[in-house]
């Protein structure tokens, strides 16, 4: 049977993907964040995930504003790297596995998640970005992806409460595929920024480390969190934390940390990411 | 509480919260409709040649959409504040950024009230605090409270 293994809590900011593509990743200003990184890039190579299955968000890329799923999920063979404005990062294709998507997208909805079904997209740096992070620069990325766009622009986006459920949800889908897969889920995007108006640049490394905290913790307090408090604390850009709570949902009441990195600036964002692993 | 019975947000009192914060235009249904064209338009500059196109000539190019004349206004001056409240959205914006040649935190400096190297400065200092910029009512209560004490 198939089994998440880990789960991953991490930021995707593009500039990021520009640091690694130009080979910028040991200069003074990435160094300290890609350093962050070392231990869980170690971590992956020994894990070996056959599938990650990877929550983010499209920034306009893949959907324009004339179709707006609220979670949607890639069943397709494979997917290209998007160009957003400046010619597609120069990454691998990204693999999909259709067997287990599918699988996953059927058990969604008759577990009452209506998802949106998609077979052919181009993914953008929340995808690509933090595969980048956990992989380098592999020639081919070393395991198949499960795409989970979730809509975090167009409110209402979807409570922390509905994303922890859709985590348990696709921990319950996964667990009844029949063969045998080493399976990860990674919740990316945030943590607090805001990239729009006269707030742009807020930051709050209190509040996002006490997410953190709370991700680490056996409690679920932190699905009951409203939009508006993310958007008072952590910038209106900071609310793509709730696509975190699908990966710590899809966990089960505890997990253990396997790993905690958080620092401040990448361009206009706070980075964080987190390691995590079921331990019921 | 289990499922079923959980009430619904009020959704009056969700949206009326989501205009309290400082500085921020939360992207709405509301400006999602508004601004519906300003970010298809946008959304367009990702294909090189309608960003060819629209380099030759901002005006033509911006002529061909169902955009009012103070959003193409707003468009060729790269007012991204009078942007956002005709509803265009960020993510969608950037790609005029990018069409620009323009770092994205560069771009996103330009709606602040500080010029790009103080922005840069500070955000390497640990960005803008929350301090202050939490509540546009709360900040009114504030400012209503100091007066009171001045003019005692």
């Amino acid at each position: 049977m198939a089994r998440i293994t880990a789960g991953v809590g991490s930021s995707h900011v593009p500039l990021l993907g520009v640091a690694v593509d130009q080979g910028k990743w040991q200069d003074d200003y990435f160094g300290p964040i890609f350093k962050g990184y070392e231990w869980t890039r170690a971590w992956e190579q020994e894990a070996k995930p056959d599938v990650v299955i990877l929550v983010y968000n499209d920034h306009a890329s893949a959907f324009d504003a004339n179709i707006i799923p609220t979670f949607a999920i890639g069943c397709g063979e494979h997917y290209k790297s998007a160009d957003e404005g400046w010619g597609p990062r120069p990454v691998p294709d990204v693999e999909g596995h259709a067997d287990l998507a599918w699988h996953i997208a059927q058990s969604l909805i008759l577990d009452d998640f209506d998802m949106t079904i998609i077979n052919e997209m181009d993914v953008d740096h929340g995808l690509t970005v933090p595969l980048s992070m956990m992989f380098g620069q592999p020639e081919k990325w070393p395991c198949k992806v499960v795409p989970l766009a979730v809509n975090v622009v167009t409110y209402p986006v979807p409570s922390g409460n509905r994303c922890w459920a859709l985590g348990e949800a696709i921990a319950r889908a996964v667990a009844s595929f029949p063969e045998d897969l080493n399976v990860q889920i990674w919740g990316t995007g945030g943590m607090s920024h805001q990239l729009q108006g006269p707030r742009a640049g807020l930051l709050n490394r209190e509040w996002d480390n006490r997410f953190l905290d709370m991700l680490a913790s056996d409690s679920d307090a932190v699905r009951w969190i409203p939009h508006i408090e993310y958007l008072r604390e952590t910038g209106s850009e900071g609310i793509e934390m709730v696509m975190w709570l699908i990966m710590r949902g899809a966990l089960g009441k505890s997990v253990k940390t396997l790993n905690r990195h958080y620092h401040i600036p990448c361009s206009n964002t706070a980075i964080g990411h987190i390691v995590l692993e079921p331990a019921d | 509480m289990s499922e079923a019975t959980k009430p619904t947000q009020n959704i009056h009192e969700y949206l009326a919260e989501l205009e309290d914060i400082p500085g921020t235009r939360v992207f709405t249904a509301k400006r999602a409709r508004k601004g519906y064209w300003i970010n298809q338009f946008a959304m367009s500059l990702m294909k090189p040649q309608n960003r060819a196109r629209f380099k030759a000539d901002e005006r033509a190019y911006l002529d061909e959409w169902k955009i009012s004349e103070e959003a193409k206004q707003a468009l060729l001056k790269r007012d991204y504040n009078t942007l956002l409240d005709l509803g265009g959205n960020v993510y969608f914006l950037s790609k005029l950024f990018s069409s620009d040649g323009l770092p994205f935190a560069e771009a996103v400096s330009t709606m602040t009230d500080m010029t790009w190297p103080e922005y840069r400065q500070m955000m390497l200092d640990g960005g803008r605090s929350p301090e202050g910029n939490r509540s546009i009512k709360a900040n009114l209560a504030a400012a209503g409270a100091e007066d009171h004490k001045g003019g005692c």
